[in-house]
């Protein structure tokens, strides 16, 4: 019993970082209809940015908020400058040239960084928190990085709901043609979301960083696990994103303390072909049915 | 206002406008009208600059727009209310509005009393999920949404499709008193022939990209040969 | 078989037989090394052409065939240890048992498309290598699996180099590979896999039966991929989980968009540059003495740079590319001449 409630509150945990990586790429496959194969590299890249900073003496604080910084800045310079010409082009186009962004990415971080994996320490205490009288999976980290998705979730919801920049952002999604006709310049808007999305995943970024230490390959884990949350949320679905994160964080803590930690991956696996299989659209399938 | 000299458009190989000229006066209400195909919907779309023109000008107010961004035709006072409506429906209502008018001040809210005054049924409605509304409530939206940014030119692509009679006549009135009230020039794409010219201060026919006939509306009501080639009735 | 079919067949042995005499003659004249180089590229063009024919010649985009060419190296790796059967045996098995994973990855895939494919073959790629540390007792975690080196027959001489024999292994296999996929091309399967990639809806129609189709190119690309990975495991003499990661994948689809979607000519260049770009990157690194970080990741830093360019430069899409790479075989079949390997390698 008792592991099992540690299970539980380390998947929380976790669910919530994968909440963010699906979050970052349903903000993007929303607008834009591109699945950002990037995103794994970009936070990686972020990632190393605050790693550098905080590794020359600088507050750690800094070096969050640097990680966020330059992911806006980096969602906004390739949609921008690359993704821009893939934008209603067929599929199979988007998929290349992210791709090769991923690509470029990891092996540009190889040669400034090189691939020996680096530590990257957490915010807080990863100690776990004392209840009864012993150490529970659960830790002041773990709390903060709940606390802090659930803080930027809500921060994303209240921009698209109740601002102007949201309502024309959500408008450019939706209906980019019409928007057009509105005046709303859709082109800056998907150019915004691709900055916010990329912040988002940069934040996922550095939560999980002190787990799985800093290297040029040690995120690609974080994009299978974001791409499954997201399909099992509905990739149209922002919401969808967080439930589908918890879920897939609490069925993969599961399937690591009872199966082994190794099988993590292939676990998501199944469960991203189960689900494509039995409910493709995702759990909060929209009004607008997608042929997957 | 509004000058179209030689307009040549397409999609790919197909050529859907071949040299469209017209002109239509400041605070007039043009039909556009033809079958299926015969090009109407591409001229607005052109116009608007959703479709860009292989040659050809497009003058609005004596500045040629052709290869502007939409959104500038748009700041310089054109409105377009696309084929079906293009009601966003998961917005709702007053979202819908206030987009329309977002480009001009920053809430969008400037005339919203407006046009809820034109339109009550919206005033009604106005916390309701776009998809919730029928289509001659949509019809209502799409408009409003148009006039909240002021325009001075107001291209319409079919609003009488799947509306009953009555809803027709009701928004053909609207447009009619529209125009003559605030000087607005409205440009009209028309299958409902009849209900257009009912309105309109001018009327021009298509016909597989090309026009055909241009003229008052009685002259051309009253040519019978034009009448049932082009205009089915 | 028809007549069409046997005028196919025998085209291809022909191309197949004069390529095949063009490398005897190749690898008996270049360095060890060099045959090193060639048995690489051979295995590379197993691989890169059964992709090239899922994804351009049915549509599928697969970013986990680095996976299945695991598959096909453990099982090599695994079979030639517990049998004393011969080699193309051990790899035939291989690459049948790669065939069956294919199966069933292909029917789960049938019914995706476009990203979805593409993101659920990524984690494919991403999560298979693991199961190398998960079973390290069976599969050898991460220093893998030990492969003993093919010996060359005695009736070559015992002076035979090994490295000329393994490319004359990877050769045998690439000319076969070759041979069956040209045919499967000019056959009912390959105007199937058209059919599909160019309009479901119209090939459903015309009575084609879309998700069987889509797993036999699935299948057919699989059992390649395992092919090439056991050939891999026999010329490198190891079968390790660092061999096979995401970047394997990429670099294959790689390969496949610089040959040209959908064309075994252009997996031929596909494959070379595979061998050829980190080599000369490595050379590259050298004379401008570049620090270890780079040379260790230029070639990588190219292919990116060179997925992202062909977008790029081709934005009409890569079905242009691919009209072109048809365009040009039509052009040659007219002219009555056959394209012939040796030519281009």
């Amino acid at each position: 019993m008792q592991r099992f409630v540690d299970l539980t509150l380390n998947g929380i945990a976790n669910g919530a970082i994968y909440a963010a990586a699906a979050l970052s790429l349903v903000l993007i496959w929303r607008a834009t209809r591109i699945l950002n194969f990037a995103q794994a590299g970009m936070l990686m890249f972020t990632t190393f940015i605050a790693w550098t900073v905080i590794d020359h003496g600088v507050s750690y604080w800094l070096g969050f908020l640097v990680a966020l910084a330059s992911g806006l800045a980096m969602g906004a310079l390739v949609e921008r400058t690359i993704v821009r010409r893939v934008e209603g082009a067929p599929p199979l186009n988007a998929i290349i040239v992210t791709l090769g962004i991923l690509v470029l990415l990891q092996a540009l971080a190889g040669m400034l960084w090189g691939s020996t994996p680096r530590s990257f320490p957490p915010a807080f205490s990863i100690r776990g928190y004392e209840i009864g009288g012993h150490a529970v999976l659960f830790s002041r980290f773990d709390l903060f990085t709940v606390l802090v998705v659930a803080a930027v979730m809500a921060g994303l919801v209240a921009l698209f709901s109740w601002t102007s920049l949201g309502l024309r952002m959500r408008a450019s999604a939706f209906e980019p043609e019409v928007a057009r006709l509105l005046g709303v310049r859709v082109g800056d808007m998907f150019t915004v979301g691709w900055a916010l999305a990329s912040l988002v995943g940069s934040l996922a970024g550095v939560l999980v960083a002190p787990s799985v230490f800093v290297s040029p390959n040690s995120f690609d884990a974080i994009l299978v696990f974001g791409f499954t949350a997201a399909v099992i949320g509905g990739l149209d679905s922002p919401s969808g994103a967080i439930v589908g994160g918890g879920l897939l964080g609490l069925a993969l803590s599961y399937v690591s303390g009872y199966a082994g930690s190794e099988t993590v991956t292939l676990g998501a696996l199944a469960i991203l072909v189960a689900t494509l299989m039995v409910r493709p659209a995702g759990l909060f399938a929209g009004p607008r049915e997608r042929r997957v | 206002m509004l000058k179209v000299e030689g307009l040549h458009a397409g999609y790919g190989p197909v050529s859907a406008l071949e040299g469209v000229s017209f002109e239509i006066r400041r605070g007039s209400v043009t039909a556009v009208l033809g079958a299926n195909g015969a090009g109407k919907t591409t001229l607005l779309r052109t116009i608007s600059g959703l479709v860009r023109a292989r040659s050809g000008r497009v003058l609005l107010d004596g500045e040629d727009v052709v290869g502007e961004p939409v959104d500038r035709l748009v700041r310089l006072g054109m409105a377009h209310v696309p084929e079906g409506r293009g009601v966003i429906t998961q917005l709702t209502v007053e979202e819908n509005l206030r987009l329309g008018g977002l480009w001009r001040t920053g809430r969008g809210r400037d005339r919203l009393p407006g046009v809820y005054d034109l339109f009550p049924r919206l005033q009604e409605r106005r916390a309701a999920a776009a998809s919730t509304l029928s289509g001659g409530e949509r019809q209502m939206l799409a408009i409003g949404r148009a006039l909240m940014a002021r325009p001075r030119l107001l291209l319409l692509d079919e609003p009488s499709l799947g509306l009953a009679p009555q809803l027709v006549a009701q928004i053909m009135r609207v447009l009619r008193d529209l125009s003559s009230d605030t000087g607005l020039t409205v440009l009209l794409v028309e299958q409902n022939a009849r209900a257009a010219l009912s309105v309109a201060d001018h009327g021009i026919v298509l016909n597989v990209g090309r026009v055909v006939a241009q003229d008052a509306p009685a002259r051309l009501a009253a040519n019978d040969q034009l009448r049932h080639a082009y205009l089915g009735f | 078989m028809t007549g069409v079919a046997r005028v196919t067949l025998a085209r291809n042995l022909a191309i197949a037989a004069a390529a095949g005499v063009g490398l005897w003659v190749l690898t008996s004249t270049v360095s060890a090394y060099a045959n090193v180089q060639i048995a690489t590229m051979a295995y590379y063009f197993v691989a890169v052409a059964g992709l090239t024919v899922l994804t351009g010649q049915n549509g599928q985009v697969s970013l986990g065939h680095g996976a299945l060419m695991a598959v096909g190296a453990y099982a090599t790796a695994k079979i030639g240890e517990a049998v004393t059967w011969p080699l193309a045996a051990v790899l035939a098995a291989a690459a049948l048992l790669t065939a069956i994973a294919g199966l069933l990855v292909g029917a789960a895939a049938a019914r995706l498309r476009g990203p979805y494919l593409a993101g659920a073959t990524l984690a494919l790629a991403v999560g298979l290598p693991a199961l190398a540390t998960r079973f390290s007792d069976f599969l050898g975690a991460s220093n893998g699996l030990t492969v003993a080196p093919p010996i060359p027959p005695a009736s070559l001489g015992a002076t035979f180099p090994l490295e000329r024999w393994q490319a004359w292994i990877a050769c045998a296999g690439a000319l076969i590979a070759y041979v069956l996929l040209a045919n499967l091309m000019r056959s009912g399967y390959g105007r199937a896999f058209r059919a599909v990639r160019d309009d479901e809806i119209a090939a459903q129609l015309a009575g084609y039966h879309v998700a069987r189709t889509q797993v036999v190119a699935f299948v057919v690309s699989a059992a390649c991929a395992g092919l090439a990975g056991g050939l891999l495991a026999v010329v490198t003499s190891v079968a390790a989980p660092g061999a096979f990661t995401l970047t394997l994948s990429v670099a294959l689809l790689t390969g496949v968009i610089l040959g040209g979607l959908g064309s075994l000519a252009g997996a031929v260049w596909g494959a070379a540059a595979l061998v050829l770009l980190p080599s000369w990157s490595d050379d590259l690194s050298g004379a401008l003495s570049l620090s270890s970080n780079v040379q260790a990741n230029l070639a990588l830093a190219f292919y990116g740079l060179v997925l992202i360019a062909v977008i790029l430069v081709a934005p009409h899409g890569l079905q242009g590319a691919l009209g072109k790479a048809i365009g040009r075989m039509w052009d040659q079949r007219r002219r009555g001449r056959a394209p012939r390997k040796e030519e281009e390698e």
